[in-house]
């Protein structure tokens, strides 16, 4: 059964990954990219990643689209018809990659499978039942974050820093004192 | 091809990428990329937690008793390593895209167009320029 919902969510991803990709309205193209976040954050839900699905609705269905229809505003909003000439080696590219992705994908252990290395490994039994005495705090995934991971969300944290500091640097006053400069450019 | 029912994730996850490469290689328009782009990061976060989820399992969060969290050898979880690194994977995702489309608003000031072709040929053209004048 959950399957069933696994593999049509699955499907309504790839369809609207698809549309995503054919359309040229960019507008709708943003709106779609929410509703494939949305879908993924479903799927998410399925495969019992809740904590991974709450920031996908949220960042990814929410933030991104908002990101997407932010620079829609300020730019433009049709796509040039892009001509063909790159469509195909494009297409062998992308097809001989998914190709080599099948075919090393088919060795990974069967979906679902208990005896996989993921969860053979000691640190399993580390992170699910010895986290739990040492920290008192029931969802494994806060405990793994803020503190058997902490480094990793404090790397985390100087990237989102300097994201911010690079857009401002790129949007912020600094970067618009130089109008003369792109005057001068297109007058060429 | 016995039991393709088995990896179905992977199949989804591999045809998904191939979509998002396609869309970044294949159209001249900047937004268009970055779209591309993260169709391909959300189909790496689905491989990801597919790995770490286990049949019969649920969500990695211990049940209560009398407000103390305890361990229930009873309970099977999927693996919660793979949660954490795809949530620190979003955000960080968000923040790139962020960066990116800061470029393109730029871009777009500079060469009054988001299309990658347009701007190379407006570059080609100032470099004839001054090919001419020097």
């Amino acid at each position: 059964m959950l399957d069933i919902i696994n593999v049509s969510l699955l499907l309504m991803m790839i369809v609207t990954a698809l549309a995503i990709a054919r359309l040229r309205s960019l507008f709708a193209v943003a709106m779609l990219t929410g509703l494939f976040s949305l879908l993924a954050a479903c799927v998410f839900v399925l495969l019992d990643a809740v904590d991974v699905a709450f920031t996908e609705a949220a960042v990814g269905a929410g933030m991104t689209t908002v990101l997407f229809l932010a620079t829609l505003g300020l730019t433009r909003s049709r796509e040039k018809v892009t001509p063909k000439d790159r469509a195909i080696p494009a297409m062998l590219v992308a097809g001989s990659c998914g190709a080599v992705l099948i075919y090393a994908l088919s060795g990974l252990p069967e979906f679902g499978a208990a005896d996989t290395p993921v969860h053979q490994h000691p640190i399993t039994e580390k992170y699910l039942v010895t986290s739990i005495d040492e920290t008192h705090i029931p969802n494994t995934v806060t405990t793994l974050l803020a503190s058997y991971r902490g480094f990793d969300t404090l790397g985390e944290v100087v990237v989102i820093f300097t994201a911010g500091m690079v857009v401002l640097m790129l949007l912020g006053r600094c970067a618009r004192e130089r109008e003369p400069d792109q005057d001068a450019r297109a007058k060429d | 091809m016995s039991d393709v029912l088995g990896f179905y994730p992977y199949i989804a996850v591999a045809i998904l990428l191939m979509i998002g490469l396609y869309t970044v290689m294949a159209h001249s328009n900047l937004v268009k990329k970055l779209i591309g782009l993260s169709v391909f990061q959300s189909a790496v976060f689905l491989m990801f937690i597919s790995l770490g989820r286990r049949d019969g399992g649920t969500a990695p969060i211990a049940p209560m008793e009398h407000g103390h969290a305890v361990v229930d050898p009873a309970i099977i979880y999927s693996h919660p390593l793979p949660h954490v690194l795809i949530l620190t994977a979003i955000v960080v995702g968000v923040a790139t895209t962020a960066v990116g489309l800061a470029l393109v608003v730029r871009i777009n000031e500079s060469y009054r167009s988001i299309e990658e072709r347009d701007a190379l040929a407006s570059d080609r053209k100032v470099d004839e320029q001054l090919d001419q004048a020097g």
